[in-house]
């Protein structure tokens, strides 16, 4: 508290000379880190007669929306978004029920063998996706589960990282509530719903974040376990158009804008919710 | 009643432990099973043969290749993804108007696709139309020179992982103790000064942390690969994820890439350890 309180009048006290350097290296360094989403924000309005000469053409001369409008009607630029949606919104709703539930297991219940469960369900962090997805893929083909729905949602319905990140939130949690919970004669499955979720609101929002942007950012597996236009997710979707033509490159980085949304907007809006998950689960840690 | 309450607790972990034996405990013993056998282009088992797949992939020049790319590319991702991480997060340690909006941007690639930041790079990066050539006044084709493709999927990658190293730093940046600030300026420090005297030396504890995470993150580059190169031009880009997909699903070797994939797992396991090695001296230290 005194920390704070020092701190604040020292950056009151700081003349404005020295302050404007640093506003302006922080312009140039953030103009340089966001240059590839500016330049493709620029592109996607670029009429694509103007892209191929030879001139420096940073910004269009006669901006046009006709590259959306031909990303969303040449190709089935919806469609993949569409999927992605329900896709990404699958996952992320499983992993915050299977994780909160197993979490709710591990911090509150005792039953034989919990330690050593929780020490395997962590030690799976180490396993790197790459070297499973082999033998996954088999799996799933031979279960005939290719071009499916489920084939892109089930294997991502629960991570170590969610189960680690709400056990660490509920082992703060004041287990005197639940004990006087469960002798009001709570079931277990009724303190979750009605307490503890609602308790841990920044512990979800912080899974819920990290999860919807990991499942639309996805590229491997959707790209081994579907082939038609139907079934892709976007990632896959915009990249496999490549084999179009080079004229449509303009049309092709508006697609890149559209499928970047929303991904950057649940980022930029639960930004702050995320930071505080990662690293108070980090800090306790 | 008493055999419910022991066998309840179960039915909580069921859900996440049935998805992890499914597709994780499961595939990752068969990738090892697969890996001892010579297989057919369906990926069934035919023919045990020890060791040899293993003999044979680290005699390959391929793989050995695929090792040389991989760990520069890993040099270049790691390093420059760090530099540019600390960089702005220091550039973001004092308060100043607009912090909200440049932290925001700093840590914003963090939210990108590797293959939506592919294809935006491609056409930055094109011979003849992409603004990389023209700003800089050169004539480099940048992904099909076999020169240059293996930095330009590197700084690409940086770029991608720099917003999670932004995070990092910012959070261990905030930890230092501001007094030890005020008593430097006391003492008459110019801002170089505490830079290496108090910012560097108290970022240490994280440092080794953040460094293993980004080794990690960088091993499994893909989508951009995918995109960018294929691998090409020539082998020059053939990580080693890329060459386990290619082998699987271009040449169906899966014995082969399952071998390869036991080979990475061995890498990643070994540098988990570390880190959690590091993480106990470090706080025993403290």
């Amino acid at each position: 508290m005194s920390l704070s309180k020092e701190k604040s009048p020292q950056v009151l006290k700081q003349p404005a000379s020295y302050k404007l350097p640093l506003i302006i290296v922080n312009l140039i360094c953030g103009f340089i880190m966001l240059f590839p989403l500016l330049y493709a924000v620029s592109i996607a309005f670029m009429p694509s007669s103007e892209l191929f000469n030879m001139d420096l053409n940073l910004l269009p001369h006669n901006p046009t929306l006709e590259n959306f409008n031909a990303a969303l009607s040449k190709m089935p630029l919806g469609r993949f978004i569409l999927n992605s949606f329900m896709v990404s919104l699958a996952i992320t709703g499983g992993q915050i029920i299977s994780c909160s539930l197993a979490a709710f297991a591990f911090s509150f219940l005792d039953f034989q063998g919990k330690d050593v469960l929780f020490m395997l369900i962590m030690a799976t962090m180490m396993i790197p996706g790459e070297a499973t997805i082999i033998s996954n893929y088999l799996t799933v083909s031979a279960w005939q589960w290719l071009e499916s729905y489920k084939v892109l949602i089930v294997p991502y319905l629960t991570s170590a990282m969610g189960i680690f990140l709400f056990r660490q939130f509920y082992q703060s949690f004041p287990r005197s509530l639940y004990e006087a919970a469960r002798m009001d004669g709570c079931s277990n499955l009724r303190f979750i719903i009605t307490i503890l979720l609602p308790l841990t609101k920044p512990a979800i929002g912080a899974m819920a974040v990290y999860t919807f942007i990991n499942a639309w950012n996805m590229f491997m597996w959707p790209l081994l376990v579907t082939s038609s236009e139907n079934m892709r997710t976007v990632q896959i979707g915009i990249s496999m158009l490549d084999s179009v033509d080079s004229k449509s490159l303009t049309m092709m980085i508006a697609g890149v804008v559209l499928i970047i949304l929303p991904s950057l907007s649940i980022f930029i809006l639960g930004q702050k919710q995320l930071i505080k998950g990662m690293f108070s689960g980090a800090v306790k840690g | 009643m008493k055999a419910w309450k022991k066998i309840s607790p179960y039915f909580f972990v069921v859900p996440s432990l049935a998805i992890f034996v499914v597709f994780l405990f499961y595939p990752f013993f068969k990738t090892i099973y697969l890996s001892l056998y010579k297989t057919n282009n369906l990926g069934q088992a035919k023919l045990y043969v020890g060791l040899d797949n293993y003999r044979e992939v680290l005699q390959s020049p391929s793989f050995h290749n695929s090792l040389k790319v991989t760990l520069i590319f890993v040099l270049i991702v790691v390093a420059v993804s760090m530099l540019m991480g600390l960089i702005n997060a220091l550039l973001c340690q004092k308060a100043f108007p607009g912090i909200r909006f440049f932290s925001t941007a700093y840590a914003l690639p963090m939210s990108i696709a590797s293959a939506s930041a592919a294809m935006i790079f491609r056409l930055m990066l094109d011979p003849t139309v992409g603004i990389v050539n023209k700003l800089l006044g050169v004539n480099i084709a940048w992904i099909q020179d076999p020169k240059y493709a293996l930095v330009s999927v590197a700084l690409l990658t940086a770029w991608l992982n720099s917003g999670i190293n932004f995070l990092y730093f910012s959070a261990g940046l905030t930890a230092i103790d501001e007094s030890l600030y005020e008593r430097a300026s006391v003492d008459g420090a110019n801002e170089w000064q505490k830079l290496f005297r108090i910012t560097l030396p108290s970022l240490r504890p994280i440092l080794f942390y953040t460094l293993v995470v980004n080794i990690i993150l960088a091993f499994q580059s893909f989508g951009q690969v995918k995109i960018l190169t294929s691998g090409g031009p020539g082998e020059s880009t053939n990580l080693i994820v890329f060459s386990i997909y290619r082998n699987a699903f271009f040449n169906f070797r899966f014995g082969t890439a399952a071998t390869e994939s036991v080979i990475l797992f061995f890498i990643i396991f070994l540098l988990t350890l570390l880190m959690f090695r590091s993480e106990k001296k470090t706080s025993i230290q403290r």
